[in-house]
C-alpha cells in the first residue's frame, strides 16, 4: 500500500506541510479563509532542530495499536487506511497514550484526528506531499 | 470444523472473535451474553450521561458484527457451568452448547460490602453496565444530592458523567487520597483540586458504617444526607466458572502468555483474567479496555491454532492525567506551571510515568516502556521535556519513518 515517507536530508523545516494539511482538511476553498489568523490543527508535525527536520504523521501501521485500544471502537482500518469515526470518538485520549509516533491529536472540537491520507477530502492525495517544495515527503509504495 | 464458545460479550469477547477469525474463517462460534445488549463500550457509560455520546454511537461494533463474523449470539443468557468431560457449557435457560475450546471473558462484578441498613436505601446503583447508567439517569433530577462511595476511576467517572445534571455530588473514600491505586499523593492532590473546582465535594479517610433511608452515617461521626447513592467501592473478577473446575485462580483467572488457563482447552481474557505483566514482572489483573482487547485477540488466535503471545501492559486514565506502567523505580520529575511529569526508570529503561497537564504524544513514552528501549539510545533529557521522536537515534528514527511498521 502507498504510504507517506519522509526524507530528512531534503526537509527544509519550512512547516509548509502543516499549513497544507490544515487547509486540505478545512473544507474551505480559500487558503486565507482557512488559515489566516487562526490556530491551525494540522495532522502532520515537523520535528527536529536547525540541522535535521522531518514531518511526522500516521504510519498506518500493519498492526495498529490505536485500533485495538480505542475505548469507543471509533478507529478502524479500512483498505489499509486507519480512520477515525469522529462521530463515535469521545476525546478520552487513550489513543494518544498508545500511538508510538504521537500521530494523533485533538481537533478544534476535541475529538481526535490524524492523517487519513487526504483520501476523503478535496485534495484526494496527501496535500503535504503535493505541496512540499523540496520533495522531502513522498507518497509511494515501499516493501 | 472447530467449535468455539465465548462466555461474555465485552471488549475481550470482541477481541477473541476477531482473533479466531484472523486464523479460522470457518469454525463455529457461539457467544453467550448475560447482558441483553449487543456489545457496547463500557467506559462510555459516563460519557452517555454527560451527553457526549448516545446509545447508538456507543456501540463498540456495528450491528452486523455478529452476522459478518458468523457468530451465533445468545443475548440475555448466562453460562452456569463448564463441563470438561462432556465438553459442553450449561446455560441458565436449561440448554447447553458443546465446545472444543472456550474463552471465558466474563469481566468483573461490582463489590458491595454488607453495609448495615443498605436495604433501607431506595435509590442505589452500581456503575458498571449500560443498564446501571440508564437506571441512574432515570433516578436523578436537577435537585438530587448524590453520594458516591469510592473515589476510584469508576466513582469519579460517574461523578463526571452526572455533574451538570444534579445539585450536589459528594464522593467519599476510605483512602486518604483519590485514585489511590494509580496516583501518588501529589498527583492525586492536583486532581482533587481540579474536581473540587468543578463543584465535587470529597470526604476522604472516612467510610460509611450505616445507612438509614436517605442518610449515611460515617465512621468519623459525620452524617451525610443524599437522594441517590452510587456504590463504586471496587470490583471482583468473575472467576467462578474456572474456579469451579479446580482451575488456578487468584484475584483473577490465572492465564499464561497465550491466555490459556490451567484447564485444558479453556482460555480467559480481559478483566476476569490475571496475566503476566512485563512491566512489574508478575501476574496481575489489568482492568483496562486496551488490555481486554489484546488479551481477547491473543486468546482467539491461540484457540484457532495460531501462535501469539501477549505480556505487555499499558495504563490508562482519561480525565486530565495519564499514567502507565509501574512506579517502583528511580523517579525523574519535570515541573512547570500547570505541568507535572514523573518518569520512573529501572535497569536503564523507562518503566512507568504519570503526566498531568501535558499529555501530547504520550504514546511515544508508552512505546518506550513496551519496547524496553534502553535509555542509552535516546536523548532522555529532551524526552522528559517533550515527547518527540527526535530524541531517538538517527538509525532508529529512519527505520521508523522509512519503512513499513
Ligand atoms: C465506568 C467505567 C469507566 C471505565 N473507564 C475506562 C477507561 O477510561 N479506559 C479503560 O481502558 N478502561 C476503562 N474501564 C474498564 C473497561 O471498561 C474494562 O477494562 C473492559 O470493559 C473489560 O472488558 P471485558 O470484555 O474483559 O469485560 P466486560 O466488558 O465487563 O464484559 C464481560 C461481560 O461478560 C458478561 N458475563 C459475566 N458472567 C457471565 C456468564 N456467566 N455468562 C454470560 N455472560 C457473562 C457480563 O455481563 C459482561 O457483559 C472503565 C470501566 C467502567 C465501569
Ligand atoms: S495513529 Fe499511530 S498507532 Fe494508529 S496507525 Fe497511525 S501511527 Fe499507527
Ligand atoms: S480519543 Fe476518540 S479515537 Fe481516541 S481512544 Fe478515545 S474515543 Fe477512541
Amino acid at each position: 500500500m502507498k504510504r507517506v515517507y519522509v526524507n530528512e536530508e531534503w526537509c527544509l523545516g519550512c512547516h509548509l506541510c502543516e499549513y497544507n494539511c490544515a487547509f486540505a482538511n478545512s473544507g474551505l476553498k480559500d487558503m486565507a479563509d482557512a488559515l489566516k489568523g487562526k490556530n491551525i490543527y494540522p495532522r502532520i508535525h515537523v520535528e527536529g532542530d536547525e540541522k535535521i527536520s522531518y514531518g511526522v504523521s500516521c504510519r498506518h501501521c500493519e498492526d495498529p495499536i490505536c485500533v485495538k485500544s480505542c475505548i469507543a471502537g471509533a478507529i478502524s482500518k479500512v483498505d489499509g487506511v486507519v480512520t477515525i469515526d469522529r462521530n463515535k470518538c469521545v476525546g478520552c485520549l487513550t489513543c494518544v497514550l498508545v500511538c508510538p509516533y504521537g500521530a494523533l491529536a485533538p481537533s478544534e472540537e476535541g475529538t481526535m484526528q490524524k492523517c487519513e491520507l487526504c483520501l476523503k477530502n478535496s485534495c484526494g492525495e496527501p496535500a503535504c506531499v503535493t505541496g512540499c517544495p523540496n520533495r522531502a515527503i513522498v507518497y509511494e509504495e515501499r516493501g | 470444523m472447530s467449535n468455539y464458545v465465548i462466555i461474555g460479550n465485552g471488549t475481550a469477547a470482541v477481541g477473541c472473535i476477531e482473533g479466531i477469525r484472523s486464523v479460522d474463517r470457518e469454525g463455529k462460534i457461539t457467544l453467550v451474553s448475560k447482558e441483553n445488549h449487543k456489545v457496547y463500550s463500557r467506559p462510555l457509560i459516563s460519557y452517555l450521561l454527560e451527553g457526549k455520546t448516545d446509545v447508538e454511537r456507543m456501540k463498540y461494533r456495528s450491528d452486523d458484527f455478529y452476522d459478518k463474523n458468523g457468530v451465533e449470539f445468545l443475548p440475555g443468557i448466562s453460562a452456569e457451568k463448564i463441563d470438561t468431560d462432556k465438553k459442553e457449557v450449561t446455560l441458565d435457560n436449561g440448554k447447553s452448547v458443546s465446545f472444543d475450546k472456550v474463552c471465558v471473558a466474563t469481566g468483573s462484578t461490582p463489590f458491595v460490602p454488607p453495609f448495615e441498613g443498605l436495604d433501607s436505601v431506595e435509590k442505589k446503583f452500581s456503575f458498571m453496565t449500560l443498564d446501571d447508567a440508564l437506571g441512574l439517569e432515570s433516578a436523578i433530577t436537577p435537585d438530587s444530592r448524590v453520594l458516591i462511595i469510592g473515589a476510584g476511576l469508576i466513582g469519579l467517572k460517574c461523578a463526571e458523567g452526572i455533574k451538570d445534571r444534579v445539585k450536589e455530588i459528594t464522593v467519599c473514600d476510605l483512602a486518604d487520597r483519590i485514585l489511590s491505586s494509580i496516583l501518588d499523593s501529589e498527583c492525586a492532590g492536583i486532581m482533587q483540586k481540579h474536581l473540587e473546582e468543578n463543584g465535587i465535594k470529597f470526604i476522604l479517610s472516612d467510610s460509611a458504617t450505616k445507612f438509614e433511608g436517605n442518610k449515611a452515617y460515617m465512621k468519623s461521626g459525620l452524617e451525610v444526607d443524599f437522594d441517590v447513592l452510587v456504590l463504586a467501592i471496587g470490583v471482583r473478577a468473575n472467576i467462578s466458572l474456572v474456579k469451579d473446575l479446580g482451575g488456578e485462580v487468584n484475584r483473577g483467572i490465572v492465564v499464561d502468555t497465550k491466555m490459556a488457563t490451567s484447564v485444558k482447552d479453556i482460555y480467559a481474557a480481559g478483566d476476569c483474567a490475571e496475566g503476566y505483566d512485563a512491566s512489574i514482572g508478575a501476574n496481575r489483573v489489568l482492568a483496562i479496555l486496551p488490555n481486554a482487547y489484546m488479551q481477547g485477540f491473543t486468546a482467539g488466535v491461540n484457540m484457532a491454532g495460531g501462535d501469539k503471545e501477549f505480556t505487555n501492559s499499558i495504563g490508562v486514565f482519561g480525565l486530565h492525567v495519564m499514567s502507565a506502567g509501574s512506579y517502583d523505580g528511580e523517579c525523574f520529575e519535570e515541573k512547570r506551571e500547570g505541568v507535572l511529569k514523573r518518569f520512573f526508570v529501572k535497569d536503564n529503561t523507562l518503566i512507568g510515568y504519570m503526566l498531568i497537564g501535558e499529555t501530547e504524544r504520550a504514546g511515544i513514552y508508552t512505546s518506550m516502556i513496551r519496547d524496553k528501549v534502553s535509555l542509552d539510545t535516546v536523548d532522555f533529557e529532551l524526552l522528559r521535556k517533550v515527547a518527540t521522536t527526535f530524541a531517538f537515534s538517527d538509525e532508529n528514527r529512519r527505520k521508523k519513518f522509512g519503512g513499513v511498521v
